[in-house]
């Protein structure tokens, strides 16, 4: 199949079929579920790294309302950052490897992680912050256990928008020679193998779906419950 | 390195290719900013007003945020039986992407008139037309002026993905750059990018002082 | 006029807000609705304007029933003013009031012109029309409110607890104001409050709501504090609906004696020999405040060797004042004084009582009802 005209649809998805059925496809290093781990392991890397620089960042700017401005505006030209260009302008000053291309993807990720926190921080009410201020605990007491559970909701939004955007964008490391469903993406590009290319786009897809509903599972275990039901009865109330 | 800037810069053929891929990709990531602001406008408003309808409309919204952009790029030319590299596939796919974003904002800001407000204007003989038109949608707008900054920096930015599979915009200055090994021309693309997405957003926050001149009015009653 | 003719409004899941309730709106008149929430009396409110239909029942305004009307078309030409005001925090402080004009087609001009004049006739300084809502005071929003529901000069104004947000010394004020208006244009009003003591200020006529929207009473503010009809409103009217009564007693017979007095910046010599309580004025004799019996001077009479006086009662207002000025005074001599504040004379708790005592037994004797 040619990669620049079809004929719609329903030949696509019986394509897309032929081709998943292929068990050549399934076997080896190249095979789907190899490259799918991989693509997987590459993103939940990426965020857990942007988690780690950004959550203290945004739990410290939020808490002392230090410096907000500043961090806040230059994550937001972090976001005008085309992946693409910074991964492929990072290779060829650092070297082919798995840093460059992860290190492009942590880029990715750290303003969604960073706003949702310090969001989320600020978003705990005043009066809670200074009640508990009131009893008598500590910035850390009150860090731990008022604005952190608090902020949580709009804390793992963040880590959401993270993720989805950096499941989108992990194909990016097959272009610099790492794995991932890129891979499947662009060898299908290079020999002018549509359905592969196809399949890939879907997996893709399916993958990032998946992840978020794991996050929003998380969420719903982590968030305090009189946090949800508060969000509920002002959602019912307005 | 600027050595290196001065002769990129030198070749006339080099300018026109970086005018283009900054023309392209501009029209790229507007369109699909206008289309899905003027598609998410009357999702939300059926959101706010059909309350049974509101849960279906947001799980959809958020259903097709979730989707890449990068496969709806590749998929929709196979759906529709289109050329892989027609510019039809990244706006439809950015015009979805966008509209999702912008569906939950624009709901949140329309609920967020008072409802003393809108409840004047009944009072007063507005229709619900006029009313959403001159009284809620321009109460609404600086809260769904953030929503729309975020998605015209994402679009923008995801515009490049698209020199992947070998769509045009600034993208193509990276791949090209990388496959020539030309790090001059990537590091252009990367400022361009940026500084695209810089003006635009400049832009939109002078079209909301230009239409929201209450918001600048301060919270401090005067003297009289 | 305003008739509600038997209405009913029933809510989805069952909960009553009116009940069968039937109330004629004399046009020209304040006709205040009056109970604790959940009495419907803003649901009863809004079924004038449309804002709500009855379920069963109908509203005619002028002898037209108001569901033959274009909801709209209706509203345009009814004030409606609320508690937050409900201004367009998007438009200044002139375009707000201008909103109805401009609906009902007027140009621009035309309709800020009118909306100028609104504003001074609501008490407002011009330039005011320049700013934004959120650069007013709490009070200033509300007198926009009024203004702007008064713009199109409609003949109905709905008011939906206008003056509950305000602190009690601004509400005070725009009740005066309101009192003041409505001596002017004689509009026909209809008043929403759950404050019985707003209600019998300003009411002509007030009805009593009580909790499931059923009507407790509807008489003038003067014959709910004398017969409440049931225990419901007789709770309700309050404690002290006797004394608070009084309001409503003219000041006739009411006859001032003088009293000792002294001018700020006398001196000693000047306080009247004999030992009571002696009252001090100022130049142009406007009451200061009391000095004790036997008190000296020294030197000059200044304000700090003085007693603070009570409330002061103005010539020709209701007992209620005339009795609390004489209650309230270190001195037990309520302090009578004109139009413009001058000294007139004293009186005494006493004096008023025995007055009231007179005007019962001339009713009674006459064998009128009260």
């Amino acid at each position: 199949m040619d990669a620049r005209g079809r004929k719609g649809a329903p030949e696509l998805i019986v394509n897309m079929i032929a081709w998943l059925a292929d068990p050549a496809h399934w076997r080896g290093p190249e095979g789907v579920p190899a490259q799918m781990l991989l693509h997987l392991y590459y993103c939940v890397l990426s965020v857990g790294v942007a988690v780690v620089i950004a959550v203290p960042l945004g739990l410290y700017i939020g808490h002392t309302g230090r410096g907000g401005v500043f961090v806040v505006g230059v994550s937001n030209a972090m976001r005008a950052l085309p992946t693409l260009g910074l991964v492929t302008a990072l290779v060829m000053f650092l070297g082919l490897g798995v840093v460059p291309a992860l290190a492009g993807l942590v880029i990715l990720a750290v303003p969604a992680v960073l706003s949702g926190t310090h969001a989320g921080v600020r978003s705990v009410p005043t009066e809670a912050v200074d009640a508990a201020r009131g009893m008598g605990m500590t910035p850390w007491q009150r860090l731990w256990q008022v604005e952190l559970p608090n902020a949580l909701p709009l804390l793992i939004g963040g880590v959401r928008s993270a993720m989805l955007q950096v499941v989108a964008t992990a194909a990016v490391a097959a272009y610099v020679g790492l794995g991932g469903l890129g891979r499947i993406l662009l060898g299908g590009l290079a020999v002018g193998e549509y359905d592969q290319m196809a399949v890939a786009a879907l997996l893709i897809a399916l993958l990032a779906v998946f992840l978020d509903g794991v996050l929003a599972a998380l969420s719903r275990w982590v968030v305090p419950r009189g946090l949800v039901l508060a969000n509920t009865a002002t959602h019912d109330g307005s | 390195m600027i050595e290196e800037l001065l002769k990129f810069f030198g070749s006339p053929s080099n300018r026109e290719m970086v005018l283009d891929a900054l023309a392209e990709h501009t029209y790229l990531s507007l369109v699909p900013l206008l289309l899905g602001f003027l598609v998410a406008l009357p999702i939300g408003r059926l959101a706010q007003r059909v309350y049974w309808l509101r849960g279906m409309l947001l799980g959809a919204a958020n259903v097709f945020y979730t989707i890449p952009s990068l496969a709806l790029y590749v998929l929709i030319p196979g759906l529709f039986g289109w050329p892989l590299l027609s510019s039809n596939n990244v706006v439809i796919a950015l015009t979805i992407y966008t509209a999702a974003l912008l569906v939950r904002p624009t709901l949140d800001a329309l609920e967020s008139v008072p409802g003393h407000v809108t409840a004047a204007a009944t009072a007063m003989g507005y229709r619900t037309g006029r009313s959403f038109l001159t009284v809620e949608l321009p109460l609404a707008v600086p809260a769904i002026a953030s929503g729309v900054r975020v998605a015209s920096v994402s679009s923008i930015s995801l515009v490049s993905l698209g020199a992947l599979i070998g769509t045009g915009g600034l993208g193509k200055l990276f791949t090209d750059g990388f496959q020539r090994w030309y790090p001059a021309q990537v590091l252009i693309g990367i400022v361009l990018t940026v500084l695209l997405a810089l003006v635009v957003d400049l832009l939109l926050v002078g079209l909301w002082r230009l239409i929201t001149p209450w918001t600048r009015a301060g919270g401090r009653v005067l003297p009289s | 006029m305003i008739e509600f003719q038997s209405v009913h409004k029933q809510y989805g899941n069952g909960t009553v807000a009116v009940q069968d309730l039937s109330l004629t709106v004399e046009a020209g008149t304040i006709t205040v609705l009056v109970g604790p929430s959940g009495c419907g009396k803003t649901t009863l409110m809004r079924m004038v304007n449309r804002m709500i239909d009855p379920s069963s029942g109908s509203v005619l305004l002028d002898g037209t029933d108001i569901r033959e009307r274009d909801p709209a078309r209706l509203r345009r030409g009814i004030g409606y003013v609320i508690q937050q005001a409900g201004l367009f925090p998007h438009r200044t402080v002139l375009d707000n009031v201008a909103t109805v004009p401009r609906l009902f087609g007027n140009s621009r001009r035309d309709a800020r012109r009118r909306a100028a004049e609104l504003l001074e006739r609501v008490g407002l300084p011009n330039d005011l029309g320049k700013r934004y809502p959120v650069q007013l005071s709490g009070g200033q929003q509300q007198r926009v409110g009024v203004a702007r529901a008064l713009a199109a000069d409609p003949p109905v104004l709905l008011m939906d607890e206008p003056f509950s947000a305000v602190d009690p010394v601004v509400r005070a004020d725009l009740q005066d104001e309101l009192l003041r208006l409505q001596d002017e244009l004689g509009k026909t009003v209809l008043f929403v409050t759950h404050d019985i003591d707003e209600a019998i200020k300003l009411g002509d006529r007030v009805a009593v709501l009580r909790q499931g929207g059923y009507l407790a009473q509807y008489a003038a503010p003067d014959d709910l504090l004398a017969e409440p009809a049931d225990d419901f409103v007789t709770s309700f009217v309050g404690r002290d609906r006797g004394y608070r009564r009084l309001s409503f007693l003219d000041s006739q017979g009411v006859c001032p004696e003088q009293a000792d007095t002294i001018r700020i910046g006398d001196t000693s010599a000047d306080v009247p020999s004999r030992a009571g309580w002696v009252l001090a004025l100022d130049h142009e004799r406007r009451p200061r405040g009391w000095l004790l019996p036997d008190a000296t001077v020294d030197g000059q009479l200044t304000e700090n060797q003085l007693l603070a006086g009570g409330s002061l009662y103005t010539e020709g207002t209701s007992l209620r004042g005339a009795l609390d000025a004489a209650l309230s005074a270190p001195s037990g001599l309520g302090v009578v004084v004109d139009a413009d504040g001058a000294y007139v004379g004293v009186v005494t708790a006493r004096h008023v009582l025995d007055l009231i005592e007179s005007r019962r037994r001339s009713v009674t004797t006459e064998g009128a009802v009260p």
